[in-house]
């Protein structure tokens, strides 16, 4: 017998109808799964969360990669932000998702220690959007703790219907599927109803469709790191619609197969292989050759 | 998979592939030794060759052969460390031809008591591995569970020897193959195991007259 796809809009359903939110719903789904009480996940969510804040602090010391090719620029955004003539021009919680995403990616090239959620390449997006609304809204442990579980069900969803590799999917699958994490946890912790959860991670799909994995001489540096900032931008912008009420006319679990369809259409150049893209552009291929005559 | 594979794991970066898995790999290596080697000769084949400086992956295997998990602090200066503990080591680049895994490693290990062992393994994705060759004899092992490792004589009865032998112990197997060079010459059996195999009877099974030689080989964080 042929197990069933898990299903974000049938969670969705079950938690409209038993009147629950999208966090009570997927703590009570999750701690099931794992045969745990809620309280001993929402622990180990926090301990994550302390990894995660480290991580920032580290990136934003300015750490440079091993191999010399990125670091530094959150640390320079986030300097530059406090100086009087910067051109704020997304405001100060876009910005500053921007800081805590690149600070993440920037920790993780410098070989720092970083919580891979929901990988590696993408482990900044989140960081970049839960970070950023603490800090404005003022968000307890608590309630981070329950939107990194709710990041953590859409995140299942995904790597069960399509994939969270950029090796399998893209950068859309790794990036993309960070930020449409991001984004429902971010819906759900500004009290959000479960469907307004699945509007989010529809629109972030949309707006990432098609993006590709291609990193220069195969480091998750360039594009990665930009890539991270830019990607807690799409969750942040996605929240936002969703939370106004504006919804997605197509639903959540429909847009994760689209996701899907097209990482299998995407060539193998295009994921992670360094074969096309930014990663074959004459200066990409230029330092590229220098640096593997280094190695 | 779990909420908690989606949201973490914590490791160091920045490659689940090229760092967290060599980490495993080393790991498991140095489990299939049986001990943290003294002297490590470690060859790297096609992107682990191309890009293991920029990925941490030289100090990650080294972090790995020294016992070290992913998430390990240390590992940006694990060349350091091996040096103070006395662990020899080189890195060469190899080729193993274009039917081998991109991320593999081939790995000359020694240990204190001098036992020797060659190990081929890759790091397969997601910070999982699989070894694929120990001293010559085809395998695959996960490191997801403890296991062990025999190299016999392929003779009639064998199998049933060794899981009886298991089964009296009370452990139960979860996964077995068996894989021979030709017909009534040498083989050998990885059995994935349940739970860890106590020594004795590890020495059980070494007793069994078609039997070279055993290993039993602990899982990998």
């Amino acid at each position: 017998m042929k197990k069933d796809k898990l299903s974000l809009n049938g969670w969705i359903a079950e938690a409209e109808a038993q009147g629950k939110s999208m966090q009570e719903f997927l703590l009570e789904y999750n701690s099931k799964e794992l045969e745990c009480s809620e309280e001993e996940l929402l622990s180990k969510m926090e301990a994550m969360l302390v990894v995660i804040e480290d991580s920032i602090k580290f990136g934003l010391t300015g750490v440079r990669s091993h191999s010399g090719l990125t670091g530094g620029d959150a640390k320079r955004l986030l300097e530059a932000s406090e100086q009087k003539q910067f051109n704020n021009i997304l405001g100060d919680k876009a910005k500053d998702a921007m800081v805590y995403a690149m600070a993440v990616s920037e920790a993780n090239a410098a070989m720092g220690r970083i919580v891979a959620a929901p990988t590696a390449g993408a482990s900044g997006v989140l960081p970049g959007v839960f970070f950023a609304l603490k800090k404005h809204y003022g968000l307890s442990s608590k309630v981070l703790a329950e939107g990194l579980v709710v990041a953590g069900g859409i995140g299942l969803v995904i790597a069960d219907r399509a994939s969270l590799a950029g090796a399998t999917g893209g950068c859309q699958a790794e990036c993309g599927s960070a930020a449409a994490m991001a984004a429902g946890a971010a819906v759900s912790m500004l009290g959000g109803t479960p469907a307004q959860v699945g509007h989010a991670v529809s629109i972030v799909f949309k707006n990432v469709l098609g993006l590709v994995c291609d990193p220069v001489a195969g480091l998750v540096e360039v594009p990665c790191i930009k890539r991270n900032g830019a990607c807690a931008l799409q969750a942040l912008a996605a929240a936002e619609l969703a939370l106004a009420g504006i919804s997605s006319f197509i639903p959540a679990d429909e847009a994760i197969d689209a996701m899907k369809s097209v990482g299998d259409l995407l060539p193998c150049a295009l994921k992670e292989t360094a074969g096309g893209g930014m990663a074959s552009s004459p200066t990409a291929l230029a330092w590229a050759k220098k640096y593997f005559a280094k190695e | 998979m779990n909420i908690i594979d989606i949201i973490g794991p914590v490791m160091i970066g920045p490659s689940s592939s090229h760092t967290a898995g060599a980490v495993r790999l080393g790991l498991l290596a140095a489990g299939i030794l049986g001990s943290a080697p003294v002297r490590a000769e470690i060859h790297l084949h096609g992107s682990f060759a191309e890009t293991h400086k920029g990925h941490g992956t030289d100090m990650a295997l080294l972090a790995g052969l020294m016992g070290w998990l992913p998430d390990d602090a240390r590992i940006p200066e694990a060349d350091r460390y091996a040096a103070e503990a006395g662990l020899e080591y080189s890195f060469a680049k190899v080729d193993l031809g274009s039917l081998t895994h991109p991320n593999t490693a081939l790995f000359k290990l020694t240990a204190a008591d001098g036992s020797r062992c060659e190990i081929i393994g890759a790091s397969v994705g997601g910070g999982q591995v699989l070894v694929n060759s120990i001293d010559g004899f085809p395998v695959e092992l996960t490191g997801k569970l403890p296991a062990i490792l025999t190299v016999h004589e392929d003779k009639r009865g064998i199998i049933a020897l060794v899981t009886s032998t298991l089964a009296n112990a009370g452990v139960n197997v979860a996964t077995m193959r068996v894989f021979r060079s030709n017909k009534g010459g040498l083989a050998s059996m990885v059995i994935e195991c349940d739970e860890a195999v106590p020594q004795g009877i590890i020495n059980l099974i070494a007793a069994l007259q078609q039997i070279h030689s055993v290993r039993f080989i602990a899982s990998v964080a």
